[in-house]
């Protein structure tokens, strides 16, 4: 059966190019990068050249890349790190409402120790208000995460006007974004952002799972997560993980090398998708901003069904997607997101998100749009609700 | 799909009993969509056995396989065997469900006693299954739609 992946998004393949520069690393130049002889330096130098391909796709100098396990532990990394470090200097952190778990878990966290937090709102296309943020911040700010590009419905943040703004109320804040869905799918320059920690994560960028890096800022004040031994500038301990490393540094040259064409295809393929579906199927919405949004996301909410069960029926046409819906999250709990965006429940138990990238065709939206408008259709004709009843 | 069985995929993927009778002796529905769940049985009865059941489900593949094996169930009952049916009869007539699933998806033994209530008041029957059951009760019940905070 032919089998389509629409949840890039959620991670991507690896790249044979990304493959093939791992592969020598496992087997024949193994060492450990701290060790002294021979096979130990060809590992060190594997991971400076890895550094300076990760700095330079975000325009970051190598030294300010930190490598970690995951876009979450960077993520954790920030804010504890920060919250830590400058505990004597307040104990506000603002971030958003409708961040990735990663942050939101770690924030609750810190509330239980004496931290306040502020999660701001935001409008229905998924924006904060850049008014609403600077009216958060006070003396006590220590802290601003917002994260630039949203996992969910794809919402693009202006995170340099936002990243000036914060610190024009206040100077001596953190500015944090969680940018894993952004890399690779926009320019991304830190030094023009003014930001002074962003987490990063190879998987997303068709490198290796479980590899991710925190950029920090020269001068930012931010105490270590994990301690143990001198890796990383004695910043994050933990023996490196070689082929990781050297997966996301081939990636990131790869997206960096490609960037204008990936956005242009990812761009051509939404568009073309988000078209053809609203024209073809009755009672669809686009949840999320249509200007300021990833240029392969499309989230649609189809009214009167659900979305688990939509996915598994197109999951049995080789068909992979994802869905806010309740019923296809271990807590039942249904999107965060989307409520934050005031979709009524009924309609995000009816959302799919479908995240397009490079290894995408025309063909296989063709395909999904064919099954698709079979399946809501089916799975109307199967519900007590319906436009002429109503919900 | 590694999270249900093979029975429960096969009557997610083809359902029987789908859709309304017309002119139904009974009807009931359960649930909501706001909760992510609700079901519609229509019923056929003749001499106090059913003789025909549909369904309409908006819901998750189990809500869909539920109802489905549940109208099966009950079809060729007594009025009163109907009432008797629990949703862990139902369960355990699709060889189980994931645990996090069966609280909130299987709906199909409050909406059969929705239907057969429907059935008894227009036909003035009573029936002891029937005791205390209250259609409306559900407003109350799935307030909050039971979701874990």
């Amino acid at each position: 059966m032919r089998q389509i992946y629409l949840d890039y998004s959620a991670t991507t393949p690896v790249k044979q190019e990304v493959l093939e520069a791992m592969l020598p690393y496992f087997t024949e130049n193994f060492g450990n990068p701290s060790s002294l002889y021979t096979t130990g330096s060809l590992s060190r130098d594997a991971i400076i050249k890895a550094r300076e391909q990760v700095a330079h796709l975000i325009g970051a100098k190598d030294k300010e890349i930190f490598f970690t396990s995951s876009g979450t532990e960077s993520d954790n990394w920030a804010v504890k790190g920060v919250a830590e470090s400058l505990k004597e200097k307040g104990n506000h952190i603002i971030t958003t409402m409708i961040e990735h778990p990663a942050i939101l878990r770690t924030c609750e966290n810190l509330e239980t120790k004496g931290y306040r937090v502020t999660y701001l709102p935001v409008d229905q296309d998924g924006r904060i208000s850049s008014s609403q943020l600077a009216d958060a911040i006070t003396d006590e700010t220590i802290l601003v995460s917002i994260m630039t590009v949203n996992n969910e419905i794809g919402t693009i943040q202006d995170i340099p006007e936002l990243c000036r703004l914060s610190k024009e109320k206040n100077r001596n804040l953190v500015f944090h974004t969680d940018a894993v869905q952004a890399l690779g799918n926009m320019p991304i320059d830190v030094k023009t952002w003014g930001v002074d920690l962003m987490s990063i994560s190879g998987h997303k960028i068709y490198g290796p799972k479980g590899i991710g890096a925190l950029y920090i800022k020269p001068g930012t004040r931010i105490a270590n997560f994990m301690h143990g031994g001198s890796q990383e500038a004695k910043r994050r301990a933990g023996t490196e993980n070689l082929t990781g490393i050297i997966g996301f540094g081939k990636a990131a040259e790869i997206a960096e090398r490609e960037l204008e064409g990936h956005i242009h295809h990812s761009r051509e393929l939404r568009d073309y998708f988000i078209d053809q579906v609203t024209r073809r199927i009755e009672n669809v919405t686009l949840n999320g901003s249509r200007e300021h949004r990833h240029p392969g996301n499309v989230n649609l909410t189809f009214d009167f069904i659900e979305g688990e069960a939509m996915l598994l029926y197109l999951d049995m046409n080789g068909i992979a997607v994802s869905t806010g819906s309740a019923c296809s999250s271990a807590s039942l709990t249904p999107s965060h997101v989307l409520t934050c965006l005031g979709v009524p429940l009924e309609k995000i138990h009816g959302s799919l998100r479908f995240t397009m990238g490079d290894f995408t065709t025309k063909e296989d939206l063709d395909y999904t749009i064919e099954k698709l408008t079979e399946i809501v259709a089916r799975l109307r004709s199967m519900s007590p609700v319906s436009k002429e009843k109503g919900w | 799909m590694g999270m249900y069985n093979d029975k429960v995929m096969d009557h997610f993927m083809n359902p029987h009993n789908i859709g309304e009778l017309e002119n139904p002796d009974g009807i009931g529905t359960y649930g909501s969509p706001v909760c992510g769940d609700m079901m519609q049985i229509s019923i056929r009865v003749e001499n106090d056995v059913i003789t025909d059941a549909k369904f309409k489900t908006f819901g998750c593949g189990s809500a869909i396989a539920s109802s489905s094996v549940a109208t099966d169930m009950i079809i060729g009952m007594t009025i009163e065997e109907a009432l008797a049916v629990t949703n862990k009869q139902i369960v355990n007539e699709l060889g189980g469900l994931p645990a996090v699933k069966i609280h909130c998806s299987v709906l199909a033994d409050h909406a059969i006693k929705s239907a057969i209530y429907d059935y008894a008041t227009k036909h003035g029957k009573t029936y002891a299954g029937l005791e205390g059951f209250d259609p409306n009760a559900e407003e109350d019940d799935h307030e909050g739609c039971d979701i874990e905070e």
